[in-house]
């Protein structure tokens, strides 16, 4: 079967960052939280678990005194989301056979 | 584990979501459309002459001064807009402490500022062949067809606002004689009430 579940993204909140970061070159933490509606420890300990995978990658900048954290995927994170997006789609499709 | 449909549809929205510039500033409608009011008052003064009982006040401008004044005013207008709308969606943006520059930020530009240019090229083109009467039909239909294109990527009420546009720039193509009154619907009294909507909706 084509396509692999990938476990990274059994967790809703990481099954949504990933999507986000899919379409977007980047995403800071405080639209992360705005968006996905989570407490930023709960947040944070997501972030830190697909960095942590090197599915993404994280930048830290400053505008004026504030800091500013920036997401990007990388390319192997881009790889496996496609696999689990492959992995979803076969399933639907032999469900439907 | 969740249904595999299930997983997609969640997959499918977020991208939607995260895509959209929500730092747009209800504020800034508000007063865009309080300019547009004011421009239009002072074009209404130019070509209908305004109050006319005092003697002391009897200017006689050309044709080509009214219409001369008219575009500098409207070209007022629509720096102060634009200058309102871009620090205060900033200073939105700061406050909420979410990035201004986003991706979404700039699809929603792109959407909106294709059509308008074109339209305000467009409209150049139309007073310099002499059709003036067209003008505010020709600005309000692209300026809606901009909003319906951007309100893909920002918030929603953003694409109501451009069919109103839309309307008013028909009813204008085919009652010319309205074309200031619909001008100052659409582009003050509509984004006053857009505006406030979206400010008491989204920004406090």
């Amino acid at each position: 079967m084509k396509g692999t579940y990938d476990k990274a993204f059994e967790n809703i909140v990481r099954l949504r960052i990933m999507s986000i970061l899919m379409v977007n070159e980047q995403f800071d933490f405080n639209s992360f939280k705005e968006i996905l509606e989570v407490t930023d420890g709960n947040l944070a300990s997501h972030l830190r678990n697909l960095e942590n995978q090197a599915y993404i990658k994280v930048e830290k900048t400053f505008v004026g005194r504030k800091p500013l954290t920036q997401y990007s995927a990388t390319d192997a994170g881009k790889k496996a989301f496609q696999s689990h997006l492959d992995f979803l789609e076969n399933l639907i499709k032999e469900n439907k056979s | 584990m969740r249904k595999p449909e299930q997983e997609l549809a969640e997959i499918k929205s977020m991208m939607e979501r995260s895509t959209r510039f929500l730092s747009l500033s209800g504020l800034s409608g508000v007063l865009a459309g309080i300019y547009a009011l004011i421009g239009s008052g002072m074009a209404w003064f130019w070509i209908y002459g305004g109050f006319s009982n005092n003697g002391m006040n009897a200017q006689t401008l050309e044709g080509k001064e009214a219409l001369h004044s008219i575009l500098i005013t409207a070209l007022v207008v629509l720096i102060l807009a634009l200058g309102t709308a871009y620090l205060l969606s900033q200073r939105k943006s700061k406050k909420s402490s979410t990035q201004f520059w986003s991706p979404a930020g700039r699809r929603f530009l792109m959407a909106l500022f294709i059509p308008v240019i074109s339209g305000g090229l467009f409209s150049f083109a139309l007073i310099h062949e002499g059709y003036f009467h067209m003008v505010a039909a020709s600005t309000l239909l692209f300026y809606g067809l901009g909003l319906i294109n951007a309100g893909h990527f920002t918030l929603s009420e953003i694409k109501n606002l451009g069919i109103g546009q839309l309307i008013l720039g028909l009813i204008a193509a085919f009652h010319p004689t309205y074309g200031l009154i619909c001008w100052a619907l659409g582009f003050g009294v509509l984004h006053v009430i857009y505006g406030s909507m979206m400010h008491y909706k989204y920004d406090r």
